[in-house]
């Protein structure tokens, strides 16, 4: 039998103050680390629950986002006669031709400029994206210059009250209503009719940047695709809206993470230096009562799987204190730069009990590090030296 | 009987061969021990003295198994210990060696109950079993009453009792005491010693204690001198 489990629990007591150092500094790197992931999940969420999986979004072969795309009016109105898209009731396909602008617009937060996407639809758009509704106000109206702003956009930005005139891109343009989109993308943006956006820009009138239609199944995608693949008249990339916005949440995602993990590796090797050391320190204070029991007989292994256990339960109560430190942050929003299209896209921490308990494990693991070179010296001083306190 | 000559060819239960213990500092070579040759009965009593540095508690920790004899051999009740190391010396200690320290060396963190307990969480016992042996030792040494008390709560002669009921509670072949009066006042010192004495006449144990108290070794059966690692003379210290 090892020693006994109530030695190490009695032990770490005893030591309090040293515990208090290596939980502070487990719970810090667990903190981190959840952060770091329930970030990235939730710019990533944010982004990819803007698509629908009925829905597709059609770009110019080659384009990797909106921003580098064309469409021009005549692809649009070959896409709208191909079989597969839903028809309104009045019979006409749910298609919303797109162009997006990047404007500046004062944030409330710091009263500084930041980028907004504005993006010009069609006036079946919210047929076409059915998860959006207008939360205040009114749709806009098609020819005016009119805008509906995103949930988070309106919380974001000043100036956009209902009725507020906003200045952007030379002309005003009155704010006519505020959508909710589900926390997606989409709430960050700012919308109004695609052709004003055009002419107000100074763009070609008939030329789009996206095409996004709603197919009349998920199942239609691929005959849809196939059919406008293989028309030579249509030069475009045809994606699920949910993977094009799955794909464009990558890299910042990946860059949120692997900064993040840089952040939290080179706060965890600190921590495992820190649980080291209280390790140390908990071995040196106790040699002599180490080298009792190995004269009483506990083999090296009973001494090893007791200090590291002994480090394990610091790190497990670290890990504890850590998530109790981040949970408050959990659906908290946040705003960071899209680099796909140069704006602010607002997001919510999003903490899952599976990044609770990859933090547990995380604070585990530098336990276990942490308690185990200490761990291997204490058993291999001499008995005779040790029992002297040397 | 203990003897020292090394002519021995009895069935000693410890019997000592031509001992050397040499330890390497830098280039400096100290012979601790030098052609020690011993052999100690069961149910003897023997005190060791001399002066610091003569070699007395590294003959008890060779004799104990927690240190190794640069040559010689060590044999005890027919286990030739000199041969075994690592885990296996780790167990032949857990069987047959019950450890009484100056210091008392018990885990602080434990209560006098579970200090006594450890050496029986090595073998089979059930919970129940050894409960039953840790209240006999504690019976043994008196301390029935203070077995949930912690070390810092027990008086230095009542930890030294847990002590000695951590020694005998898994029935050892022999104990080794290193200055186990060291640390006391005489009051306590008597009351250790009298125990030790009465583990000796009433359960038969072997006992080998280093002590530079006279008032100790006048306990033990015999007392063995040592001076520079070698054994210069044996005798029975009369008690004043």
């Amino acid at each position: 039998m090892a020693i006994p489990f109530q030695y190490n629990l009695r032990s770490v007591i005893e030591r309090w103050t040293s515990t208090i150092v290596a939980v502070v500094s487990i719970a810090g790197v667990v903190a981190v680390f959840i952060a770091v992931l329930a970030l990235a999940h939730g710019f990533q969420k944010t982004l990819v629950s803007s698509g629908s999986p009925q829905n597709v979004i059609m770009l110019r072969g080659g384009a990797t986002s909106e921003m580098e795309s064309a469409v021009s009016l005549d692809q649009i109105r070959i896409l709208q006669d191909i079989d597969g898209i839903e028809r309104s009731s009045q019979g006409l396909p749910l298609v919303s031709s797109e162009v997006v602008v990047v404007a500046a617009f004062p944030m409330k937060s710091t009263g500084t400029d930041a980028n907004a996407q504005v993006r010009g639809v069609s006036e079946d758009v919210l047929q076409v994206r059915d998860n959006i509704r207008i939360i205040e106000g009114r749709f806009l109206n098609p020819g005016l210059n009119e805008l509906v702003v995103g949930s988070r956009a309106s919380q974001l930005y000043s100036g956009f009250q209902l009725g507020n005139t906003v200045l952007f891109g030379g002309s005003s343009w009155v704010v006519a209503g505020v959508f909710d989109a589900g926390g997606s993308a989409f709430d960050s943006e700012i919308w109004c009719d695609a052709n004003n956006l055009n002419q107000t820009y100074k763009r070609p009138q008939n030329i789009f940047q996206s095409v996004t239609a709603r197919l009349t199944s998920e199942d239609a995608f691929e005959s849809f695709k196939n059919s406008v693949s293989t028309d030579p008249q249509l030069t475009l990339s045809v994606e699920r809206e949910i993977d094009f916005y799955a794909k464009q949440s990558e890299s910042v995602a990946i860059l949120i993470r692997v900064l993040g993990f840089l952040v939290a590796s080179v706060m965890a090797v600190g921590a495992i230096f820190g649980a080291i050391n209280t390790m140390y320190s908990a071995v040196s204070a106790r040699s002599v009562e180490i080298a009792t029991l190995r004269a009483l007989g506990f083999r090296t292994r009973h001494i090893i799987i007791s200090f590291v256990t002994e480090s394990i339960l610091i790190s497990l109560i670290g890990g504890v204190v850590g998530i109790l430190l981040v949970l408050p942050i959990n659906n908290s929003a946040a705003s960071t730069m899209n680099w796909q299209s140069f704006s602010q896209l607002s997001f919510s921490f999003m903490i899952t009990p599976e990044f609770m308990l990859e933090g547990m494990l995380f604070a585990v693991l530098m336990g276990f590090l942490g308690g185990l070179f200490p761990a291997v010296r204490a058993s291999r001083v001499p008995i005779v030296t040790a029992l002297r306190g040397l | 009987m203990v003897h020292v000559n090394g002519d021995n060819k009895s069935d000693s239960l410890i019997q000592v061969r031509s001992l050397f213990k040499t330890y390497t500092r830098g280039n400096e070579s100290i012979e601790v021990l030098k052609n020690l040759n011993l052999d100690i009965d069961r149910g003897e009593f023997v005190a060791f003295m001399g002066p610091s540095g003569s070699g007395k508690t590294t003959l008890l920790n060779l004799i104990g198994g927690l240190d190794l004899p640069t040559s010689g051999s060590i044999v005890v009740d027919n286990d030739e210990i000199t041969g075994i190391s690592g885990s296996k010396l780790t167990d032949w200690r857990a069987r047959h060696v019950g450890f009484i320290f100056q210091l008392y060396n018990l885990i602080p963190v434990l209560t006098a109950f579970q200090n006594v307990e450890l050496p029986l969480l090595l073998t089979g016992l059930s919970k129940a079993q050894r409960r039953d042996h840790v209240e006999a030792a504690l019976s043994i040494v008196g301390l029935e009453d203070r077995m949930h008390h912690f070390p810092r709560q027990l008086s230095g002669g009542q930890e030294q009792r847990t002590a000695i009921a951590r020694a005998i509670v898994s029935d050892p072949t022999f104990l080794l005491c290193d200055e186990p009066t060291g640390d006391l006042d005489r009051t306590s010192a008597n009351e250790i010693l009298e125990l030790l004495s009465r583990l000796v006449e009433d359960f038969n144990k072997t006992i080998l204690m280093v002590t530079h108290d006279p008032a100790a070794a006048c306990q033990a059966h015999i007392t063995l001198h040592l001076e520079k690692g070698v054994l210069i003379e044996s005798s029975k210290v009369v008690c004043e």
